[in-house]
């Protein structure tokens, strides 16, 4: 069961490429090897490992530095003719990219999607991954979401976004994101989402790395979803490796139309050097977690214990002022040793969701023997809950204060985008703020 | 990879230019050691081989032949253009390039502007078109000239709005030399403001530079590097002014002034034409810059000036580079952005930079800068792994701040003593086209630009409460 991975951007084809190594180094040695590899790779004549993915950027240079780095590492390689670049990105600007960019390459980019899938024995879905920043991942990646759904209506189609650091990197970021997320609510199964601040804090406080470039940040985005991706036993699998791994994701996580973003947290996260000299127990890993989760603490470090779940009295609000985060759905992957022995009972607690779904319905859990990525056990976490309410929030607010003022508005209406699509995206996402916003758990 | 093609016009412009060839050949010499002809090269020069045909022409990824810079060099006078076609550049530029006349413009923006403009406007196009043909995919046109003199000034101006009108989709950065105080010209402020009018309606974005601000480096670097003090001793040939490594010989005056401003267009461009971690291309620099289209003045300031030669470069030395980015020693203009209000910033850097380093110093430095209120978070960040030759990393920032207010306004004071007199006027009003309207509304249109910049201070020192959002009606 085959996924095609779309990278679109600079961003997208840094993490993609991260997410490549993560799966391939992961596989060696292990019995899941063959499952994994046929998941992202095929055998080309030569009889060298090639990726399932097409590489998609308005400007050359990282498309070319990701296939040299490929076809370097001697490992596994890009398939030759699976990229597209033009000369001069997209400015940073949305409106480009979806107004401009997208459309006049549309036949080139759906060409090279047609010929990954076809290679495919079973499609298993369509990965598309970019960041919300800029202008080609985000302008470019929306409109190519939406070709992708007209041509495969019945295919899987998960986007993985990666949210910029809240401390600009761009500074119309923020209209770009909004714009971005407006759309792909319409078109995407399920959106999973990073965001560089959390996975920069991962690599400060977690990991110890002293000068942090974007290749540690993506490797840390890379190793979550690969944890995710990795081949792994379901409920619906029958003791055999999932065939239908996108399917179940999304029917595990994204139940309702309005409610579709996604996060995730993976735990242990460490040095590799202290992996060695470190133990796992299960209970430990998971009580940690279920507190990550309802605390909506991104990592292990600095969790608030005093958030607990509503017990009945309506309030849900710990002595520390932070507020429970209630989920709508979750999906926990255990990975590693005596997985068969983990008790999960603590996740199937109805105050942890909302009423729609029985807590039985609502958690759905994934298990692997195989350990991933060197730790012995590891356990993550893909929640559909309120936690990424506050970056989305903070991502509307500014950019609706910047565009009261009116501020840059000039040069999307240059590609044509409108104040009036601007005010339709902020509508729709207002509306998805608020929905997450107001859900309250079972239990109050 | 898309290309740039130079233009300069005037006297300052070329001498200007004539340095940026040369840092430019030296940039890629130290980091093109296979002495192929790369995509980065070939974002500012061409590769001819005259032994082909057909102009010779050779495409990306073959040996280096015969470099040829994409530019275009326009001046009304014979001597600076001749002086570089004599010189050790003489290779890089084709005479199909070059526009010259002989009288000069005599420091009279009319007689640059209408006599020239209209007579020579044929031959400019013609040669424009050229130079952009020979491009794959032309981005930006780089116009560097001054504004205080007639050719720079004039014929430049109306350069911008030829380029504005043949080629509208390419991006126009221009770089303009502000005459100071103690201009020797004495009508520099007529020339400077007519031609202001021209670059708020058609520049894309502009760098000011103000020849004071650079003396004042260059003299700072000058007492570094005689002071001699242990453990500051300045490394060779590393200063933000040294041309040392170039094809030119002994430097000559206004070299070391013109280095900064040839090393402003290079650091501008590297992101675009170098790999990095997080790339920058030309027109992500107006897409984030210029949230108004008139408001599109973006303060320059480079850092490090020098590197010391001690070769161990502590943590506290990077932090350093970014808190001289704010300095007003460092910028190119006279003013000090640090206490007027920031409208969005762009921090360019170069070399052994990592993210982690990027964000600790925003992080740090962000509480003492004020930023307007719809755009607190108004960074535009870039991370280039290739750094300029002689320094292990650099910065460049770009401010759109309202520090340029009190620039103009001061422009627009020298202006007014003169024009009030009508001193010199009638040289200008006996141009053919040129009428006395012409003053009125330049010098308006500079004044609601400062009334723009005016507007938005005055929020500064108010508290802005949050638009309120959209509600759901539920």
């Amino acid at each position: 069961m085959s996924v095609v991975t779309v990278q679109l951007g600079q961003c997208g084809n840094q993490v993609a490429h991260e997410l490549l190594d993560v799966v391939w180094s992961d596989a060696q040695k292990k019995p899941s090897r063959a499952a994994s590899c046929e998941r992202f790779f095929h055998h080309n004549t030569h009889g060298e490992l090639v990726a399932r993915a097409v590489l998609i950027d308005m400007e050359p240079k990282v498309i070319n530095q990701s296939l040299s780095r490929a076809a370097k590492c001697g490992r596994w390689r890009y398939g030759e003719d699976s990229h597209f670049s033009q000369k001069q990105g997209s400015g940073n600007n949305w409106a480009n990219g979806y107004c401009v960019h997208g459309p006049r390459h549309r036949d080139v980019v759906e060409e090279l999607v047609r010929r990954e899938v076809e290679r495919c024995d079973r499609l298993a879905g369509l990965l598309a991954m970019m960041s919300v920043a800029g202008g080609t991942g985000s302008g470019v990646g929306a409109y190519v979401t939406q070709c992708l759904r007209d041509i495969y209506p019945t295919s899987f189609i998960l986007n993985h976004l990666t949210w910029p650091y809240r401390t600009g990197e761009v500074i119309v970021q923020n209209y770009n994101s909004v714009l971005t997320l407006a759309h792909l609510y319409q078109l995407s199964d399920a959106i999973l989402v990073h965001e560089n601040d959390t996975a920069h804090r991962i690599c400060s406080q977690l990991l110890n790395i002293k000068h942090i470039s974007f290749s540690d940040v993506n490797k840390v985005i890379a190793h979550q979803l690969g944890s995710v991706l990795q081949p792994a036993l379901t409920a619906d699998s029958h003791g055999v490796y999932s065939r239908n791994p996108l399917g179940e994701l999304v029917s595990a996580l994204a139940c309702h139309p309005e409610y579709k973003l996604l996060s995730m947290c993976t735990i242990p996260q460490m040095p590799s050097s202290s992996i060695a000299y470190s133990t796992f127990s299960w209970p430990g890993l998971l009580k940690h977690l279920r507190q990550m989760l309802i605390s909506n603490s991104k990592m292990e470090e600095g969790i608030d214990w005093q958030v607990r779940p509503p017990a009945g009295s309506g309030r849900s609000t710990s002595l520390t002022g932070s507020s429970f985060n209630t989920s709508l759905a979750n999906l926990l992957i255990l990975r590693g040793k005596d997985v068969y022995s983990a008790e999960t009972g603590g996740f199937e607690d109805p105050a942890l969701y909302t009423s729609w779904l029985s807590s039985k319905e609502a958690f759905s859990l994934w298990k692997s023997p195989v350990s991933f990525n060197k730790y012995e056990k590891s356990a993550t976490l893909v929640s559909n809950s309120q936690a990424l309410l506050s970056p989305l929030n903070d991502m509307v607010g500014k950019a609706w204060n910047m565009f009261a003022s009116r501020a840059y508005i000039h040069q999307y209406m240059k590609y044509g985008i409108s104040e009036e699509d601007f005010l339709d995206s902020f509508t729709s996402l207002e509306q998805n703020s608020w929905n997450s916003s107001t859900l309250t758990s079972a239990a109050a | 990879m898309t290309q740039s093609v130079v233009v300069q016009v005037g006297q300052c412009g070329n001498q200007v230019g004539c340095r940026f060839w040369d840092l430019a050949l030296r940039e890629h010499a130290h980091v093109n050691k296979k002495g192929l002809y790369d995509e980065a090269l070939s974002s500012f020069f061409r590769n001819v081989d005259s032994r082909k045909s057909a102009g010779g022409a050779c495409g990306v990824g073959g040996r280096i032949q015969h470099l040829k810079a994409r530019a275009v060099l326009v001046d009304m006078e014979e001597g600076v253009v001749k002086e570089i076609l004599q010189g050790p550049l003489r290779e890089v530029f084709d005479s199909a390039q070059l526009l010259t006349d002989v009288s000069g413009s005599g420091n009279n923006w009319a007689v640059g502007h209408m006599t020239y403009g209209s007579a020579y406007r044929e031959q400019i196009v013609d040669k424009l078109r050229k130079a952009a043909e020979h491009c794959d995919c032309l981005q930006c046109f780089f116009l560097i000239h001054s504004m205080g003199g007639g050719t720079g000034s004039g014929l430049g101006t109306s350069v911008l709005s030829l380029l504005e009108e043949e080629f509208p989709d390419v991006c126009r950065i221009v770089t303009s030399i502000y005459p100071s105080a103690e201009d020797d010209v004495i009508t520099s402020p007529y020339n400077s403001i007519l031609a202001m009018r021209e670059l708020t309606e058609h520049a894309d974005c502009v760098l000011p530079v103000e020849n004071q601000s650079l003396v004042d480096i260059v003299n700072k670097i000058k007492i570094m590097s005689h002071s001699a003090k242990p453990g500051s001793v300045i490394k060779r040939d590393s200063t933000v002014i040294s041309g040392q490594g170039g094809l030119s010989g002994p430097e000559k005056p206004f070299d070391a002034m013109n280095n900064i401003v040839a090393n402003l267009l290079l650091n501008i461009t590297s992101s675009a034409r170098f790999e990095g971690s997080l790339n920058m291309d030309l027109n992500e620099i107006a897409m984030n810059l210029v949230p108004f289209p008139r408001l599109h003045y973006l303060v320059p300031s480079l850092t490090p000036l020098y590197t010391l030669a001690d070769v161990s470069v502590p943590t506290r030395r990077l932090d350093q580079m970014f808190s001289d980015a704010f300095s007003k020693d460092h910028q190119l203009i006279r003013a000090d952005p640090k206490h007027s209000l920031y409208l969005a910033c762009a921090l360019m850097v170069r070399g052994n930079v990592q993210v982690s380093d990027l964000r600790r110093n925003i992080e740090r430095l962000r509480p003492s800068l004020p930023f307007v209120s719809w755009n607190q978070e108004g960074w535009k960040t870039s991370l280039c792994s290739v750094p300029p030759v002689g320094h292990s990393h650099s910065l460049l920032a770009l401010a759109n701040n309202t520090c340029v207010k009190p620039t103009f306004m001061e422009l627009r004071e020298r202006f007014t003593k003169l024009y009030r007199k009508k001193a010199h006027l009638h040289h200008y009003l006996h141009v053919e086209g040129m009428e006395q309207s012409f003053f009125s509304e330049a010098v308006d249109s500079l004044s609601s630009l400062i009334e723009e910049y005016h507007q938005l201070d005055a929020t500064k020192a108010r508290l802005i409460p949050d638009t309120p959002r959209l509600s759901i009606a539920t």
